[in-house]
């Protein structure tokens, strides 16, 4: 019984890391944006990290996703769709950016 | 058997307490996640489309004069309380505190999830005033592609707790309802984490590049 109630204790403070993890990354990246404006040079990189590193934090502590064996195969479903989401993204906006050069639109 | 039995699938697991639904749930999550990516390769299509479509505004109004920043930070904060509050569910479920703290934890979730629905709907219709509409232009139509659909599937989810809530009320604590909670928990955990990349991508990109 008193194990039990020291993981659910353990357990819950994970969730509660995460969502005060997540909170200080979201009011930081708001406060960038406010304080600096999003138009200055190297803003919008640091919230985009910022952003990143909300991901990671939320995928480890509210999603569970971690490196422990017994989850790999699961690690590798989702790093194998990350793979082809980037090659999606990536591959349209180099494709779709370069005919927008070639056509001289005003793009990106 | 070369996987521990407690903890044989991605996520927060039920574990050795409910042997049987979490069995029974093993497979079901592990599809659930299939579900899940091939959601997210979907979304990421829309953030492509979006992201090339930033400056095709065809001389209408962009992101200066649609975005309302105060809005999308308080819809940040009621969907990440959110997902919050639905683990806290998940954990109930897991050590089997009474009932009513899942369904109070659900219901919590379930004010959340409609209060930011409501906001994000009043954001859209303070965009159509301003003639922000999705026929208006490439960027316009990109933005109402992506940001609704996440919309869409918050409302989706809101509807999954209602049902989810009646029939753990009818049914009760089942292997089959215990298996529904977790793959709900998932779910919601994920709208979040698409929410990170909407914020990061389509509006503060959108303000950046536009």
């Amino acid at each position: 019984m008193d194990r039990r109630s020291e993981m659910h204790r353990r357990e819950r403070r994970r969730y509660l890391i995460g969502f005060g993890g997540s909170l200080g990354l979201t009011l930081a990246v708001f406060a960038i944006a406010y304080r600096f404006g999003i138009e200055t040079p190297g803003v919008y990189l640091a919230i985009g990290l910022l952003g990143l590193a909300q991901l990671v934090v939320q995928l480890v502590y509210f999603l569970h996703i971690d490196r422990r064996r017994s989850s790999r195969e699961d690690l590798d479903l989702v790093l194998f769709s990350t793979l082809v989401l980037l090659i999606i993204i990536c591959g349209t906006v180099w494709i779709l950016g370069n005919l927008a050069h070639r056509m001289h639109m005003h793009v990106m | 058997m070369k996987r521990a039995p407690t903890h044989s699938y991605p996520g927060i697991n039920l574990g050795e307490r409910h042997a049987s639904a979490h069995k029974a749930t093993e497979v079901v999550t592990f599809g659930f996640w299939v579900f899940l990516m091939s959601d997210l390769v979907y979304f990421g299509l829309m953030f492509a489309i979006y992201i090339t479509m930033i400056d095709a505004q065809a001389g209408g109004p962009g992101p200066h004069e649609l975005f309302d920043l105060h809005s999308i930070f308080a819809q940040t904060l009621i969907l990440l309380t959110s997902s919050l509050t639905v683990g806290l569910a998940m954990l109930a479920l897991k050590y089997n505190l009474p009932r009513v703290r899942i369904v109070f934890w659900f219901a919590v979730t379930l004010v959340l999830g409609l209060s930011f629905l409501v906001l994000e709907v009043r954001d859209f219709m303070a965009m159509a005033e301003k003639g922000g509409v999705p026929q208006r232009s490439g960027f316009l139509s990109a933005f109402f592609g992506l940001v609704p659909l996440h919309g869409l599937h918050v409302a989706a989810g809101c509807l999954w707790l209602i049902v989810l809530g009646i029939q753990l009320r009818v049914m009760g604590m089942t292997d089959r309802i215990k298996s529904r909670v977790v793959r709900l928990a998932l779910f919601w955990h994920f709208l979040d984490l698409i929410w990170i990349g909407i914020i990061t991508i389509v509006y503060f990109g959108g303000l950046a590049y536009g």
